[in-house]
């Protein structure tokens, strides 16, 4: 059984949960930017939550299927259409043999999870079949897929169709997006009123917004504390000695866009960060689509750690639900 | 030097040994890091030494963030005490300087330049106070360097040149960054040299181009086949100009898969180092060429 690609959306790439271990070589985890969304997907058509599925971003590609199959479409509202036929999103339906599956026009969110039971076969490269495009690595040819592709998906039986994640478990970020960070890693650089600016502004999701990291504008600009540069770091007042970034880090170059970097993360470069999103909130800025009106909300680390609970309990159900 | 711990988020600890660069706190950020691995703490997935930092991701539902701290300054305060000396490695790296490729690129963006009307060797080595491009090639490939970080992106080093601070080479970034740099440019910026190890966005100064791939996604070239990156942090690398015609032979020899990289193992201690940096830097030129 095999996906031919007719036609590839404008960016859709073969993810999975993602490559740990081989930050320190600059080699970001990659994996779905909605792990979520992901685990859902894979968990309605009955597979392994961490299967290889395919993310497609703002627009959805042209798949046709050459064997049956049971497939879910989660994350963005991005209607499914299969044989011109409406297929409701978060729930499993049946494909046969020469089906088409295309999509409408996104109506909410950013990016939707297409998972195939089997899960896309691509070969695991260090322990993952997540596309990294920077590095040239993984997924299909290690790049975004084109027109004519054929991706391999791994025999299985699959779950029965109809099988839905109820309504309330179906996370995504609201019309006006909050973005829970912990202040920290270079916070003392900026002054205490620039601070507290940071939180306060209205942020607007800039076009620069990709999995690598999303950019951030219209909020007033950042004032540093003044210091004689260290040797290493660079005269800018953003600037550090180069240092590794955190996946949600966020970074300010010039103190004024600020940036944070997600799963194609770069791993470490020269300007200080404000503060890191915390995990739990990782999933939602891989929904944000360009101008969205979003906030930095501060929180600490007990707050972190019961969203991250808070997040894992809703998977817990989902989980309960369809195992 | 007094490390300063935070929090980046619920699944990161960022380690800053010192606001300024220097060898002592790129070594004191190895030791950590190495001793974080050998203790194989559950729940550690990533730890990333830096120039003078060190990060560490962890599952912060397998370790507590606070006893994931409470670890790392012990480890810290065992790190204090043992000496600056690691097995590693010099490699050879083979730089075709002022090459047409670099020097097309440059001249595509000169406007984001500090200085649009002279080449970045020409500027670096006015900065630098060296006179003309070709002391200031000397004085880039006669010491060697430590990969003192590697990242950005994959298999990227940032390098840390060998000599006492008052001859370090320095230049600031681009004025604003290229949106192209080719792949495989030997870059500098601040006080750190590079190798871009895939084509792509960048700001370092250009200074050359190197024929010797250093990432290799596809893991088909003979040294890169275990392991994909071919650097790691600790590395030493001494730079070897070479001319037009020996840049040809070496692509010719990496395509055929003949390209044999010239490296050696050696033991680094940094204390000897600092006694006699002149007199070390020889030592190791010795055991790269043998004698």
């Amino acid at each position: 059984m095999a996906i031919k690609v007719l036609k590839p959306g404008l960016s859709t790439t073969v993810q999975d949960l993602g490559r740990p271990g081989y930050y320190h070589l600059g080699i970001p985890l990659s994996g779905a930017m909605d792990r979520f969304a992901l685990s859902c997907a894979n968990l309605l058509v009955g597979n392994e939550e961490g299967a290889a599925a395919l993310e497609c971003t703002f627009m959805g590609p042209e798949l046709e299927f050459t064997g049956d199959a049971t497939v879910a479409v989660t994350g963005a509202e991005l209607p499914a259409r299969l044989n011109g036929t409406l297929q409701p999103g978060w729930t499993s339906f049946g494909v046969k043999k020469g089906d088409v599956l295309a999509f409408d026009f996104l109506k909410k969110g950013a990016r939707a999870y297409i998972a195939v039971s089997g899960g896309v076969a691509v070969p695991l490269l260090l322990g993952s079949r997540s596309t990294y495009t920077l590095g040239a690595l993984g997924g299909h040819q290690g790049r975004k897929l084109e027109a004519g592709d054929v991706l391999p998906v791994s025999e299985a039986r699959g779950a029965k169709a109809g099988r839905a994640v109820a309504e309330d478990c179906r996370r995504g970020p609201g019309a006006q997006a909050e973005l829970r960070a912990i202040p920290g890693l270079y916070w003392h650089r900026v002054t205490e009123p620039s601070g507290r600016h940071f939180f306060e502004d209205s942020w607007k999701v800039a076009p620069e917004a990709d999995r690598i990291g999303y950019r951030f504008r219209d909020g007033r600009p950042l004032d540093f504390v003044p210091r004689t540069p260290p040797f290493g770091a660079g005269s800018d007042p953003s600037n550090i000695v180069d240092a590794c970034y955190p996946y949600g880090s966020i970074q300010v170059p010039g103190g004024t866009e600020p940036i944070v970097l997600h799963r194609d993360a770069v791993s470490g470069g020269g300007y200080m960060m404000v503060g890191t999103v915390i995990s739990a909130d990782m999933d939602l800025i891989g929904q944000l689509q360009p101008h969205t009106a979003t906030r930095f909300v501060e929180v600490d680390m007990p707050a972190a750690l019961a969203a991250r609970h808070d997040r894992e309990n809703l998977l817990n159900k989902v989980r309960a639900a369809l195992g | 030097m007094k490390t300063r711990y935070s929090f980046g988020g619920d699944e990161h600890i960022f380690a800053e040994i010192d606001e300024t660069m220097s060898l002592q706190a790129f070594f004191k950020s190895l030791s950590i890091t190495s001793a974080v691995r050998e203790s194989r703490i559950a729940g550690v997935t990533e730890i990333c030494p830096a120039n003078a930092s060190f990060q560490i991701k962890f599952d912060p539902d397998k370790i507590s963030p606070a006893d994931m701290l409470a670890e790392l300054t012990r480890l810290e305060s065992a790190a204090d005490k043992g000496a600056s000396v690691i097995k590693t490695r010099i490699i050879e790296i083979p730089v075709l300087y002022n090459d047409p490729w670099t020097h097309e690129t440059l001249m595509r963006f000169r406007e984001r330049h500090q200085d649009p009307a002279a080449t970045d060797l020409e500027y670096a080595a006015r900065v630098n106070n060296l006179g003309t491009v070709d002391n200031f090639v000397k004085a880039h490939s006669g010491a060697p360097w430590f990969v003192s970080m590697v990242g950005f992106v994959a298999g990227l080093p940032f390098l840390y040149q060998m000599v006492e601070r008052k001859r370090q080479i320095e230049a600031p970034k681009y004025l604003r960054p290229r949106t192209d740099t080719p792949k495989l440019t030997v870059g500098h910026g601040g006080c750190f040299g590079c190798i871009y190890s895939v084509r792509g966005a960048g700001g370092y100064q250009m200074f050359g181009i190197t024929p010797m791939p250093i990432y290799d996604p596809s893991q088909n070239i003979s040294y890169l086949r275990d392991a994909m990156c071919l650097f790691n942090p600790g590395d030493i690398v001494k730079w070897k100009p070479i001319t037009r015609e020996a840049y040809d032979q070496a692509l010719a020899d990496v395509e055929a898969g003949k390209f044999a990289p010239l490296m050696r193992d050696v033991t680094f201690s940094l204390d000897e180092f600092q006694q006699d940096i002149d007199g070390y830097n020889r030592k190791l030129d010795g055991v790269l060429h043998g004698h």
